[in-house]
C-alpha cells in the first residue's frame, strides 16, 4: 500500500527512525539484494557566473567579479580527456546561468565531447540551466532539449529542485525556476526519451508537510512519465551561504533518507550522499534505505565552495561498502554493472 | 544473504529479557542488517533506562601528556624531552578550570593524564585536593585503572590505601579508560608497560567495594578480533554482576592518525562503530548507561548512535586534546544548547547530571527548564 501524503508528514514527523530503517532496508533488499553501486564520473562546472545569485549558493560569482571563469572548449575537452583516463564513463557539465549565450555555445559543447569521446555518457544541465537556455534562445523548452539530445545530451540530473513548493523557493531562490517550472523541464525530458533524476535538498527552513509535497509531485509525475532513475536527498550546506542557519543533523537527514525508500515506490534507486554528508553518514545510508553511494567524483566546485571538501578515491567507495557488508559494484549512468569488486 | 528470521532465537531472547551468550554476540557481530540491530538494541536501552538521555557541562583536564607508558595506539604521550611535551602546574590546572567556570552551568571536572616518570602520588593527590577546594561545586571524576595501578606502584600504598586516599581528596568516581581491550595477548602488543587486564578490573573491583563508582570503556578497531570484542563485554559484565559499580559502558574507536599503530590499521567505519555500539548495549545487560562519544563519533554518528542503544552523550568537554592529538574532526567542545537540540531532535529527553548519574536538570519542557536555559 502506498504511503499518502499525511501518513508521510507523519512518520517525518513522529515516525521511529530504526523502524523506518529497517523498513527502507527492507524494501532495498528485495529489490537490489547485496549489491550496492557507485559510478565513476566527473563533474564540469563551465562557469560560476549566475543570474540567479541563489541565497544558499557559495559558488556563484557576478560576471565581471576577479573569480568569474567561463571554460573555454579546449579546458572542458581536457577535463573529459582526463575522465576517460580515470575510467570515468559519465561527465556531469553544469554551470551557472551564463548571461548571452547562444544555445548553439552548448550544442558545440556537446557535438564536441561526443566527436571526440563517443562512449562517453553526458548526464549534464540541471532543469534551471535548460530553462534559461530556452528563454535566451527564445524557444520553447521541449524544442530546447530536442536540439540538446540531437548534439548528444543522454540525460538530465535532478538538481535545482531544492524543495518544490514556491513558498520555500521565494523565499532561498526567487530567481530560479519555479516548482512548476522544473517539473515541466522534467516532463519534457521524459517525453523524449531522456531520463533524469531528481533530487531534493532539506534544511531549507521547510516543513515536514512541504518535504512531503516535494516526494508527491515527483512521485505523481513519476506515474505519468517513469523517467526518473533515481532519488537524492541533499542537505543544505550553510557554510559561506547567506542563508546561513544550522546544518541539518544526521538524524534528520538519515530519517528523511529512509523515508524517501518508503515513499518513492516508483523510483527505482535511492542514492545516499556522501558528498554533503561525509563518508561516515554515507555509509550508515547503506543500512537505511540507499542501494547507491552516486558518484567518485574528480571535481565537484559547488559543494567544495561551501566548505564540504571529500574527496574519494576507488579503494575508498569499495572499502565503505563492503564494510557495510555489500557487494560492491561500478555502475554506468543507466545503472547497468559495469564492475564487480 | 542475510535474512532476520537467522536471528529470531537472539530477537526472542533479548525481548524475553534472557541474557546473551557468547556465541550469541559472536553472531551478532555479522549481522549486516544494521537497522534491525539498532531496534533491538534501542529496545533495550527504552527497557532498561527510558528515554532520558545524559549530558555532562564539563571541562576536561589532563594534567599532563608526558607518559612512562607510550602505547602505540595513543597520539597523546611524549617522553619529557620531546616537543609538545607539557606538564601543568597546580596553579595551570586551576586557572585552566577558572577558565571553563565562566559557563554558569559547569558542573564537574573529567581529569585524566599521562604516567608521569616522576612525579608523586602526593603531588596528583595535591592537585586533586586543590581543585576540589578550589572548586567545591564541581564533582570531580578522574584516575583511571591504569593511573591507578600507575599510583599503587609509585606510592608503595595498597590498592585500597590509594583509593582511599584518592576520594578523601575530592574524587567521586573514577574514569572509565584504559580498559582497553581485556586481553594479555592485546595488551602485550600494545601496551605492555602498563596495567594488565587483571589490574584493571581489580581497580574497578576495589573502588566499588569502597563505594566509589566507576566508568568502563572498549577501545576497538585495531588488531582485536571481534571474539575478542565480545570477551572483553563478557569480563566487563561478569564484574559488574558482582558489583554493580560500573556506571557506563564507553566505546572508544581507535583513531589511527599519528600513533605508531596507525601506520598499518585504519580507522573504523561508522557502519562497525554502530553495530559496536548496539552489541555493546545487547551483551551488557547490568550497565544502566551506555554513552555514545562524540568525539570520536562524530556529532552526526554520535546523534544518530541513540537510535542504537546509546543513552549517555557525554559532555560539553570545554576543551578536548587527547583524541585531537589523534586526528579527531569533531569541534573540541560543544554548546550545551547544542546537545540539547541534537537529543531532543531523536525524540529523546535531555538530562544534565553529575559524574555519578545524578540528575541536575532535566529539559522536558517544564518551567524549571526555561528557567535553566535563560540561566537564572
Amino acid at each position: 500500500m502506498r504511503l499518502t501524503p499525511k501518513e508521510g508528514t507523519n512518520l517525518l514527523l513522529h515516525g521511529d527512525l530504526l523502524a523506518m530503517g529497517r523498513e527502507a532496508d527492507a524494501i532495498r533488499r528485495k529489490k537490489f539484494g547485496n549489491t550496492t553501486t557507485f559510478i565513476i564520473d566527473r563533474n564540469i562546472n563551465y562557469t560560476n557566473v549566475c543570474v540567479n545569485e541563489c541565497r544558499f549558493c557559495a559558488f556563484f560569482r557576478r560576471q565581471g567579479h576577479k573569480d568569474a571563469y567561463l571554460l573555454s572548449e579546449e579546458e572542458i575537452l581536457d577535463k573529459v580527456r582526463e575522465t576517460v583516463e580515470a575510467g570515468g564513463t559519465q561527465v556531469m557539465i553544469q554551470g551557472g546561468l551564463y548571461p548571452h549565450l547562444p544555445l548553439s555555445y552548448y550544442e558545440h559543447m556537446l557535438t564536441s565531447i561526443k566527436a571526440n569521446f563517443p562512449s562517453m555518457t553526458i548526464h549534464s544541465f540541471t532543469a534551471t540551466e535548460i530553462l534559461h537556455f530556452a528563454r535566451e534562445a527564445g524557444i520553447s523548452v521541449l524544442e530546447t532539449l530536442k536540439r540538446l539530445q540531437a548534439a548528444g545530451l543522454d540525460s538530465l540530473p535532478g538538481g535545482g529542485a531544492e524543495i518544490l513548493v514556491d513558498e520555500v523557493r521565494q523565499r532561498v531562490s526567487p530567481k530560479k525556476i519555479s516548482a512548476e517550472g522544473w517539473l515541466e523541464v522534467m516532463a519534457c525530458a521524459h517525453s523524449i526519451g531522456m531520463k533524469t533524476t531528481a533530487t531534493m535538498v532539506i534544511g531549507l527552513g521547510e516543513t515536514m508537510a512541504q518535504r512531503i509535497e516535494h516526494m508527491e509531485k515527483v512521485r505523481r509525475l513519476q506515474d505519468e512519465t517513469g523517467g526518473f532513475r533515481a532519488f537524492i536527498t541533499w542537505t543544505f550546506q550553510p557554510g559561506h551561504t547567506q542563508l546561513g542557519g544550522e546544518k541539518t543533523s544526521g538524524w534528520d537527514y538519515m530519517r528523511t533518507l529512509a523515508m524517501t525508500r518508503l515513499y518513492m515506490d516508483n523510483i527505482d534507486h535511492i542514492q545516499g550522499s556522501w558528498v554533503t554528508q561525509g563518508e561516515r553518514i554515507g555509509q550508515l545510508t547503506l543500512g537505511f534505505g540507499a542501494d547507491d553511494l552516486g558518484s567518485i567524483m574528480l571535481e565537484e566546485n559547488v559543494v567544495r565552495a561551501a566548505g564540504t571538501a571529500y574527496d574519494m578515491s576507488i579503494q575508498k567507495m569499495v572499502r565503505m561498502i563492503q564494510g557495510a557488508g555489500r557487494d560492491a559494484a561500478q555502475r554506468d549512468t543507466t545503472y547497468a554493472i559495469l564492475k564487480r569488486f | 544473504m542475510f535474512s532476520p528470521k537467522e536471528y529470531q532465537d537472539i530477537e526472542d531472547k533479548v525481548r524475553s529479557g534472557i541474557r546473551l551468550s557468547r556465541e550469541d554476540g559472536i553472531r551478532l557481530f555479522h549481522c549486516t542488517n544494521l537497522a534491525w540491530l539498532g531496534m533491538l538494541a534501542d529496545y533495550a536501552r527504552q527497557r532498561m533506562c527510558g528515554d532520558i538521555v545524559y549530558y555532562n557541562v564539563n571541562c576536561h583536564v589532563n594534567l599532563t601528556n608526558i607518559c612512562t607508558s607510550r602505547c602505540k595506539f595513543c597520539a597523546f604521550g611524549r617522553d619529557a624531552d620531546d616537543a609538545g611535551a607539557f606538564a601543568m602546574t597546580k596553579e595551570q590546572a586551576v586557572a585552566l578550570v577558572r577558565d571553563a567556570m565562566r559557563d554558569p552551568h559547569m558542573a564537574g571536572l573529567h581529569v585524566v593524564s599521562g604516567l608521569h616518570p616522576t612525579w608523586t602520588f602526593d603531588h596528583y593527590l595535591d592537585i586533586l585536593r586543590t581543585l576540589h577546594e578550589t572548586f567545591p561545586t564541581l564533582y570531580i571524576k578522574g584516575f583511571t585503572g591504569v593511573e591507578i595501578t600507575h599510583f599503587v606502584e609509585i606510592s608503595g600504598l595498597s590498592l585500597r590505601e590509594v583509593l582511599q586516599k584518592l576520594k578523601d581528596a575530592g574524587l567521586q568516581a573514577i574514569a572509565g579508560g584504559g580498559a582497553e581491550i581485556l586481553s594479555d595477548r592485546i595488551r602485550g602488543e600494545l601496551c605492555p608497560k602498563k596495567a594488565t587486564a587483571d589490574e584493571w578490573l581489580e581497580v574497578a573491583r576495589t573502588a566499588h567495594s569502597l563505594g566509589i563508582k566507576s566508568n568502563a570503556s572498549m577501545l576497538y578497531g585495531h588488531i582485536e578480533t571481534l571474539e575478542e570484542r565480545v570477551d572483553h563485554l563478557l569480563r566487563l559484565r561478569e564484574l559488574q554482576d558482582e558489583t554493580h559499580g560500573f556506571q557506563t559502558f564507553i566505546c572508544f574507536p581507535f583513531l589511527p592518525k599519528h600513533t605508531e599503530l596507525g601506520k598499518t590499521v585504519r580507522q573504523t567505519s561508522a557502519w562497525d562503530d554502530l553495530r559496536t555500539m548496539a552489541i555493546s548495549r545487547l551483551m551488557l545487560d547490568n550497565f544502566r548507561n551506555i554513552k555514545a562519544y562524540w568525539v570520536m563519533l562524530t556529532v552526526p554518528v554520535a546523534q544518530i548512535a541513540l537510535g542504537f542503544g546509546a543513552n549517555d552523550i557525554d559532555g560539553t568537554i570545554h576543551k578536548e586534546t587527547i583524541l585531537h592529538d589523534a586526528g579527531a574532526t569533531s569541534p573540541r567542545a560543544l554548546q550545551e544548547d547544542t546537545i540539547i537540540r541534537i537529543i531532543r531532535e531523536a525524540g529523546r529527553i535531555p538530562a544534565a547530571c553529575d559524574c555519578n548519574f545524578n540528575i541536575l536538570h532535566v529539559f522536558d519542557g517544564s518551567e524549571e527548564e526555561r528557567n535553566v536555559v535563560n540561566g537564572n
